[in-house]
């Protein structure tokens, strides 16, 4: 594995000096069933595609900041600090969004 | 004895002698010469002895394409010597033969036991009984000398780096192509680094007349800007990122376009004997005597299928090397070449091949011949010359694995007669031989094709050169053909061993026992007969492999295919990925201190700790009867504030904090939503919206990354800095620790105006310091926060004020008695990834009924449903005879739990420890037997601290 990130804060950088936090999982605003509850701890959906994560600078400035990135060809879409994204929701990635208004890339 | 008069291109410099030894024997080259090409002058002709039948090898492509000429110099083993650079004073052996390598006693695998030792002999024969595979291993991995390590090394003198560069364009491969690309792509203004493995950029061109082109497109290229980087082979394609090798540097280099100019391999013959010494490829001896001026041979017989051979022809005899014959297998070849042969007189045999090699030590002679379609010599047709030289040349197949590794399929092109990439990923552009181009003039308009294409993707240029490039490819005439080779070739009699492999003695024969063994696919038979699997990973043994797999399977050869192609493309050091050691080693900024105290130091996670200072138990005294003092700076602190940090510990921790008062500390515990325990530490109220929070030593890092990370997905206003080394802390503690800290500071220390779980802000000895009433150790203790800055200092002030009390400092050894003592646990070790609070009897530490849906409070409300399955009790056993942490609690004859902590307390006269048990094994008073080793003992459960239990010590 070996691509480019882009920190918000620091710019692009080695995908060496970042720590992986996984797909974003929401959490369960109240008490989920046992089910329910298993699956937001150990279940993951390993999407071979496009999916969005959490990556943090661990070698920078230790922000956290969330990325699109495709986990077939490690192509990442874009990044961005949750400020600027919704982590809750939001299916459509900004980029697809900026593209469809005809907008600039996000980076 | 074999140097040549001074020659155009050679690299030695004759002026500058290199003297050093090969098995002890002194050995004087020049300066430019290789390892094998100073030898080769001195009349070295075998260089090794083979992997599997011991027999002797010398040179073949005098470029590294075989592990023929792998030596050791000094400590470093599988050194290539006809490619890495003599130098004065080196000590250089021959690595698989015994005892030496014109005589070697394992020759006798190769003489006798030849017909027993198919492919997979060793799989069969070595696999029973099981047991005995230790010392099979041991007899065969001496027989199949690689040379010698050294088992390790106490200092690492030998050190690696890595360097990134990141640039517009990366040509690989330095060659007519290479050179080229980077020309175009750097005139147009590209950022441009070619990498090249050779000493010096030219490739093929360098010894095939052209040194002095080559030099000038090096000129033109450092002109037009391009970063150069010779003895830089690439180790493989990594998602656009090429590791380079150079030196003892890893050069990590990432483009946004690859021109891929990686050159073709010369292939060699399939025949019997075919890897005797002197049968070598036409690179071999072109390169020998034009790079290093030496005559490779006397009499040259020639094999070749296409135009390579007959330019050996005549390059060997322009330097006096009597050539008896040529034999082209293409029957109807008539060019320049041809012409110039013929003007030479040398015989030329069209239609012939080489069907058999002759020699025992060396080649003696070779029969040439007519063959069919299978490769059998036509009878009558053969024809016997003496000669201690056979050039081959079976072709060229690309150097294509970079191409294949990022991702493009190799297609068998019937034309050129080899596998060519196809479908390259975006952004990688094929070059030269591996773009099928590798006619002078083809390679290098292709190179500008792609150089130019390559710096138009990147935004440079308008495309007009690359256009014009491609169409003045198109117009070059086709390339002169090539005569397609059979998978092997001999004659009806002939009885000696064919080799697919050089590396790994992988014959024609063994070939087709895989085959009849049903290993018929081409990535079956590679791991079962290890062809393509040495050394020099398939580059002159993947395609005769290939052919011999379709020749038995009678499919054709781009329906068998090609094995996948992996890193590293280039042998290399591990160390080269291991890169520079960095194990960081943390010390508290009054470690320096605890050295001159005698302490024992250990490492305890990244940290260099006090263990004890030569007398735990006096130690551990002093802290229960007059005033100890430790170094706990390694405690993980952080500054947690802003208007919503209570409300964020609340959801953090599993008890209540934001109800906390300024001055207070409460003890806590984090878990994540799946219950389980993670840290521990103490919480202060510092001001209204701040708190100081402290984490296990081991848990720092994690814990600051656990509430930036949430803090992050809530966009909470709380702000988290961490300050771990920023602050030294000391723990002073015992009955004097008032006294002695009321020496240093005018604060109130009375229990009415400081009392248990109290965090004041105070000044001692001049020092602003949070002193936190606490008590890990069990006794009236302060563990004292202040800036690193005075570390030292206020540690002497202490030390100093405590003499007149018997103050002595003490180590980590001792804290973990005193906290045992009280029961207290140490994360990580008391508790695993499965424990949760209420198992870990710490219930009382859950508020399952605060406003925040705290981090694992629905995992903890099933666990206090669900009641205890297993549980954390303290146990206690008369005597010293101290059970060892990892005994099995047994129930019933079968282990059942484990002791995680386990001491003697001089203090209560008594073993003490912890241990997970079954629940129901777990009643305060109960009994449970431990076993360790043929040990077998009887401790009593007891539930609280063993010591002091009403905590009077504590608050008094």
């Amino acid at each position: 594995m070996s691509f480019l990130l882009n920190c918000p804060i620091c710019g692009t950088r080695e995908v060496t000096d970042f720590g992986f936090g996984g797909e974003i999982v929401v959490r369960p605003e109240s008490r989920p069933g046992e089910r329910e509850l298993n699956a937001y701890n150990y279940f993951r959906a390993n999407t071979d595609g496009v999916q969005r994560e959490w990556w943090w600078h661990r070698a920078g400035c230790r922000t956290w900041f969330q990325a699109e990135r495709n986990t077939s060809t490690n192509e990442v879409l874009w990044t961005a600090v949750p400020e600027i994204t919704d982590a809750t929701q939001a299916p459509v990635s900004p980029v697809a969004e900026a593209r469809a208004a005809g907008g600039e890339e996000l980076r | 004895m074999s140097r040549l008069g001074p020659q155009p291109a050679e690299r030695i410099d004759r002026s500058k002698k290199v003297k050093f030894k090969f098995d002890g024997k002194s050995v004087s080259g020049f300066e430019g010469d290789t390892i094998a090409s100073a030898l080769y002058a001195q009349g070295q002709r075998i260089f090794s002895r083979s992997f599997k039948y011991h027999r002797p090898r010398g040179i073949v492509s005098a470029s590294g394409w075989t592990a023929n000429t792998l030596v050791q110099d000094g400590e470093w083993p599988g050194i290539r010597a006809t490619t890495e650079r003599a130098t004065e004073g080196m000590q250089v052996k021959h690595m698989n033969a015994w005892p030496s390598l014109n005589f070697d006693v394992m020759r006798a695998s190769d003489i006798f036991g030849g017909p027993f030792m198919p492919a997979g002999f060793y799989y069969k024969t070595f696999i029973w009984p099981r047991s005995a595979w230790p010392l099979y291993e041991k007899v065969l991995r001496n027989a199949a000398g690689l040379g010698v390590m050294k088992k390790s090394q106490a200092h690492r003198e030998w050190r690696t780096d890595y360097r990134r560069r990141h640039c517009d364009v990366l040509v690989i491969g330095g060659g007519i192509a290479g050179l080229s690309a980077a020309i175009a792509a750097a005139r147009e203004g590209a950022d441009v680094v070619l990498i090249d493995e050779d000493v010096e950029p030219g490739g093929q061109l360098l010894w095939q007349g052209h040194h002095e082109q080559a030099r000038k497109l090096a000129e033109e290229a450092k002109a037009a800007g391009v970063e150069i980087m010779s003895n830089a082979p690439a180790l493989g394609y990594f998602d656009g990122m090429v590791p380079v090798w150079q030196g003892s540097t890893l050069h990590q280099i990432r483009a946004q376009r690859h021109v891929a100019a990686t050159g073709s391999i010369e292939q060699p013959l399939v025949f019997p004997n075919n890897d005797l010494p002197g049968v070598m490829l036409s690179t071999g001896a072109i390169k020998l005597a034009a790079l290093y001026a030496l005559k490779p041979g006397e009499n040259a017989v020639i094999a070749t299928t296409g135009d390579r051979g007959l330019e050996a022809a005549l390059a060997l005899h322009a330097v006096g090397v009597n050539v008896a014959a040529v034999a082209d297998l293409l029957p109807n070849r008539s060019n320049e070449l041809t012409a110039a042969i013929e003007a030479a007189g040398i015989q030329l045999l069209r239609g012939m091949t080489v069907v058999e090699a002759t020699g025992n030590k060396h080649l003696k002679g070779c029969t040439l011949a007519e063959i069919d379609a299978k490769g059998l010599a036509k009878a009558g047709t053969e024809e016997r010359f003496d000669c201690d030289l056979l050039v081959v040349s079976g072709g060229t197949v690309p150097a294509s694995s970079l191409m294949l590794q990022a991702g493009a399929k190799a297609k068998f092109n019937s034309e050129t007669n080899c596998f060519l990439p196809e479908n390259p990923p975006p952004g990688i552009h094929p070059a030269g031989a591996v773009a099928g181009k590798e006619e002078l003039d083809a390679a290098a308009l292709s190179g500008t094709l792609a150089g130019a294409r390559a710096a138009q993707e990147c935004e440079f240029g308008d495309g007009s050169a690359a256009n014009a490039a491609a169409a003045a490819l198109e117009a070059l005439p086709a390339p002169s053909p090539a005569a397609p080779s059979p998978a092997y070739q001999r004659t009806a009699t002939s009885k000696g061993k064919a080799f697919l492999d050089l590396d790994e003695d992988v014959t024609t024969k063994d070939m087709k026992y895989a085959i009849e063994e049903g290993y018929d696919s081409i990535e079956l038979s590679k791991r079962y007969t290890t062809v393509t699997m040495g050394p020099s990973q398939g580059r002159i043994s993947q395609l005769p492999s290939v052919r011999m797999v379709a020749d038995q399977t009678g499919l054709s050869i781009d329906e068998t295919g090609i094995t996948t192609a992996r890193p590293p493309w280039s042998t290399v050091p591990l160390g080269a990925w291991a890169g520079r050691p960095f194990t960081p080693a943390k010390r508290s900024a009054i470690h320096a201190r605890q050295r001159e105290l005698n302490s024992h130091v250990k490492w305890a996670g990244d940290w260099r700790r006090a263990y004890d200072y030569g007398d735990v138990k006096a130690e551990a005294a002093a802290v229960h009867n007059a005033v100890g003092m430790i170094d706990v700076s390694t405690l993980g602190k952080m500054i947690v504030s802003g208007p919503e940090a209570g409300k964020f510990l609340d959801r953090m921790y599993t008890n209540r904090l934001s109800d906390l008062k300024v001055g207070r500390i409460r003890y806590g515990i984090l878990g994540n939503d799946a219950g389980r325990i993670t840290d521990d530490g103490t919480v202060c109220r510092v001001s209204e919206d701040s708190f100081l929070v402290t984490t296990t030593s081991a848990g720092a890092d994690a814990v600051e990354r656990w509430f930036t990370w949430w803090l992050a997905a809530w966009e909470m206003e709380v702000h988290v800095t961490d300050v771990t080394q920023g602050l030294c802390a000391i723990n002073v503690a015992g009955p004097k620790a008032r006294d002695l800290l009321g020496k240093l500071t005018d604060a109130d220390l009375t229990n009415d105006g400081f009392g248990y779980l109290d965090g004041h802000q105070i000044q001692i000895a001049g020092v602003q310091c949070l002193a936190m009433r606490i008590g890990f150790v069990g006794e009236l203790g302060y563990e004292i926060h202040y800036p690193a800055a005075c570390g030292q200092y206020l540690w002497d002030q202490v030390l100093e004020a405590g003499a007149e009390y018997g103050i002595k400092p003490f180590g980590l050894e001792p804290q973990r008695i005193l906290r045992l003592e009280k029961a207290h646990i140490i994360v990580g070790q008391d508790t695993d990834s499965e424990s949760n609070a209420y198992e870990s009897q710490m219930g009382w530490i859950v508020k399952l009924d605060k406003e925040e849906d705290f981090m694992g409070k629905w995992a903890l409300e099933r666990a206090n449903e669900r009641g205890m399955i297993n549980t954390l009790v303290g146990f206690k056993i008369d005597g010293d005879d101290v059970p060892i942490e990892g005994s099995a609690v047994v129930v019933d004859g079968q282990p059942a739990g484990r002791v995680t902590s386990s001491r003697y307390s001089e203090l209560l006269g008594q073993s003490i420890g912890l241990a997970w048990v079954p629940a129901e094994h777990g009643k305060d008073g109960g009994s449970l037997h431990i076993k360790y080793g043929d040990k077998s003992q009887t401790a009593t459960v007891v539930h609280g601290a063993f010591y002091d239990p009403d905590q009077e010590r504590l608050r008094s």
